[in-house]
């Protein structure tokens, strides 16, 4: 067992994988130098031809990465923010999306489109943005987002792996965070939730940074009577649907959690789906914490006012934890 | 009259002699673009007659680009297409029934009827797809050819493209990273003279192929319409992006010799101007090339009826094979979204 920082964690699945394939390359804004960290010392490890800083120019990185994939190599481009996967929505809506269907399966696209995702404090507008629900929606891309070190490490070495191209999405939040890596832990297959704590009263699915959030929230209610099971999709697409639903099944009621904006967000389907599938099973409304429908705001109160607090999360675990159905 | 492109001073209309020995090359070439014009002869047809659902943009005229271009490359390198892509999946080598299947949306179609006229592809030819995003090929392309620099493979990429794309900003991006890192990639810019109805003129500043400039890329402007030099000039762009010499942009003068799309006429699509048809296709490639073939390289006029005809047949075999297969079963539209994991 050892303590890994969250990019550090990254760096290392990136380098292990880097060692075992050398058709995995890294290529984006600076990863030489790696702002965010995760392609810090591949650089030095690996050389130019594999290691290559690009220009900003985001709709070529991503499209490049289309043409390498389909072609022999398995590019993971840093996009460093991933409100700057907009520049290449093209590339990534019309071509990674849809080259492998349009061509009735010939093509495949092995690629991971990493990028900080969500609020890095004080970087505003044009720097927050958490495109999940947006990438979940094009369909024909991956959709990943780790919450520990831990799970970043395996969740990114089976992306590299993945022979689909994937959005592998940082949340800026908890990329300052260290955590446990077992000893000898390996790839985490996309699709498989982690049930981070155990709990019977309210399921509370959460995202990235709000995974934490929950679990600090959860422990805080256990003194109030209140036992919050929580569970860490860690893919949105694919989406483990069974743990999510085994869990409703548990406990009756579900919080969705997730860090992005309202309107058709991850959480929207996610409630849609707990509606639909497991009607039965609940005892009250599914409840969703989010984000308004407003752009990430520069100045900390607002900000703040905008992301989801812990005594947002708490108000709505606690109000579903001690809602009853009535039926008449 | 004089053409749209003053500024050549009639160099387009300079016309290289055959080499010498260029009997079978010229064979071959004749043959590739016959194909080529009789598919999308037939294409035209069968989607009046509304056999062929949605849209069939085709290449009628510009066929010595697509072909010359071709004539020069390995089995090995790589193309991407556009969405009037059909004659150059032929010059590549794509097999015209199932291109013919695919473009009636049947499940032996080159992608079981998911992607029509507009997505055909056959990556097992080097051919990584027509793209119906104008530029979409563009940045494909170009990573193609980072592929073949990072593996150490001699293979060069060719990209389609037409006036249209060339205003993408996605070409800019393109000249300059395949210029800093020199990538074995030729950018082909079919200059058929229309942005779908708008003339290429009222929304293009500049000459294209001076574009390449700006990034110490080679840009010439050529006779599209001319086999020969199509072929001379992207042999010697091949060979400079196998050599490691770094990327290549020709334009290739040209005309569309129909519409933007098939069935235009029935939303009103403006016409062009009869004298400005009349005159290029008195230019057509195709007649050019027959005309070389006879008159200058003593190919004999039967000859080549003779591969007429065999085009003619292998056509109408595509278009029975095509009315043969079967449609796809409605389950199908939910596969081949993503590729399997591998063990």
């Amino acid at each position: 067992m050892r303590e890994v920082y969250f990019t550090a964690a990254i760096a290392e699945a990136l380098a292990e994988e880097m060692a075992a394939d050398e058709t995995v390359i890294v290529l984006g804004e600076d990863v030489v130098t790696g702002p965010i960290g995760g392609t810090k010392g591949l650089y030095d490890r690996f050389g130019p031809a594999r290691v290559r800083n690009t220009p900003i120019t985001e709709q070529m990185i991503v499209g490049s990465c289309v043409g390498a994939a389909a072609t022999g190599l398995r590019p993971v481009a840093d996009l460093m923010f991933a409100s700057f996967m907009y520049l290449a929505m093209d590339q990534l809506g019309n071509q990674a999306g849809r080259l492998r269907y349009m061509s009735g399966g010939q093509i495949k696209l092995p690629i991971v489109f990493m990028a900080g995702a969500g609020p890095g404090g004080g970087l505003a507008a044009q720097h927050s943005e958490s495109p999940h629900p947006l990438l979940m929606q094009l369909c024909g891309l991956k959709v990943v987002m780790p919450s520990t070190p831990a799970d970043a490490r395996g969740l990114m070495l089976a992306s590299i792996r993945d022979p689909n191209p994937v959005a592998y999405l940082i949340d800026l939040a908890v990329t300052g965070t260290k955590g446990p890596i077992p000893d000898g832990a390996g790839a985490i297959p996309l699709g498989s939730a982690d049930v981070k704590r155990d709990g019977s009263d309210v399921t509370v699915v959460a995202l990235g940074s709000l995974v934490p959030l929950a679990l600090q929230v959860a422990a805080e209610l256990e003194g109030e009577g209140i036992s919050a099971e929580i569970v860490d999709p860690r893919s949105l697409v694919p989406l483990d649907w069974p743990t999510i639903a085994r869990s409703i099944k548990k406990t009756g009621a579900l919080v969705v959690a997730d860090p992005a904006r309202r309107t058709c967000g991850a959480a929207a389907e996610m409630l849609s789906r707990a509606v639909e599938e497991c009607w039965d099973d609940l005892r009250t409304q599914p409840r969703r914490v989010t984000w308004p429908d407003v752009p990430i705001p520069f100045s900390p109160p607002l900000e703040e006012a905008v992301t989801v607090t812990a005594a947002d999360l708490r108000s709505a675990v606690v109000a579903a934890a001690r809602s009853r159905r009535v039926t008449v | 009259m004089t053409g749209p492109f003053d500024d050549d001073d009639g160099k387009v209309m300079t016309v290289p002699t055959m080499d010498a020995d260029a009997t079978v090359t010229g064979t071959w070439l004749f043959e590739h673009m016959t194909r080529i014009r009789r598919f999308e002869e037939a294409v035209e047809r069968l989607h009046k007659r509304g056999v062929i659902p949605g849209a069939a943009h085709l290449y009628i005229g510009e066929e010595a680009v697509a072909v010359g271009v071709c004539s020069v490359l390995r089995d090995d390198d790589k193309i991407t297409s556009t969405h009037r892509g059909h004659g150059h999946l032929i010059a590549k080598g794509a097999e015209v029934h199932l291109m013919m299947a695919e473009i009636f949306g049947r499940r032996d179609g080159y992608c079981k009827g998911k992607g029509g006229s507009m997505h055909i592809c056959d990556v097992s030819l080097g051919i990584l797809g027509a793209n119906g995003i104008v530029g979409g090929g563009i940045a494909i392309a170009t990573g193609s050819a980072l592929s073949d620099l990072v593996l150490g493979r001699d293979r060069v990429t060719v990209c389609f493209f037409g006036d249209g794309a060339a205003n993408q900003g996605v070409l800019h991006e393109a000249l300059n990273l395949s210029s800093v890192w020199k990538l074995p990639v030729i950018y082909v810019c079919e200059n058929n003279q229309y942005n779908e109805w708008t003339p290429s003129s009222e929304v293009t500043a500049g000459r294209i192929a001076d574009r390449a400039t700006a990034f110490g890329v080679p840009g010439i402007a050529i006779d599209g319409n001319d086999v020969t030099e199509v072929r001379e000039i992207a042999a010697s762009a091949v060979a400079r992006a196998r050599g490691g010499g770094g990327p290549t942009l020709i334009e290739a003068r040209t005309y569309r010799q129909r519409g933007h799309e098939e069935g235009e006429e029935a939303y009103g699509a403006p016409a062009r101007p009869a004298e400005e048809v009349s005159l290029w296709v008195s230019r057509d490639p195709l007649e050019r090339l027959r005309a070389h073939l006879i008159d200058g390289a003593g190919v004999a006029p039967s000859a080549l009826d003779a591969i007429d005809e065999r085009e003619r047949e292998r056509i109408a075999e595509a278009v029975r094979f095509a009315e043969a297969s079967p449609l796809p079963g409605a389950e199908e539209a939910l596969e081949d979204l993503y590729a399997v994991e591998e063990a």
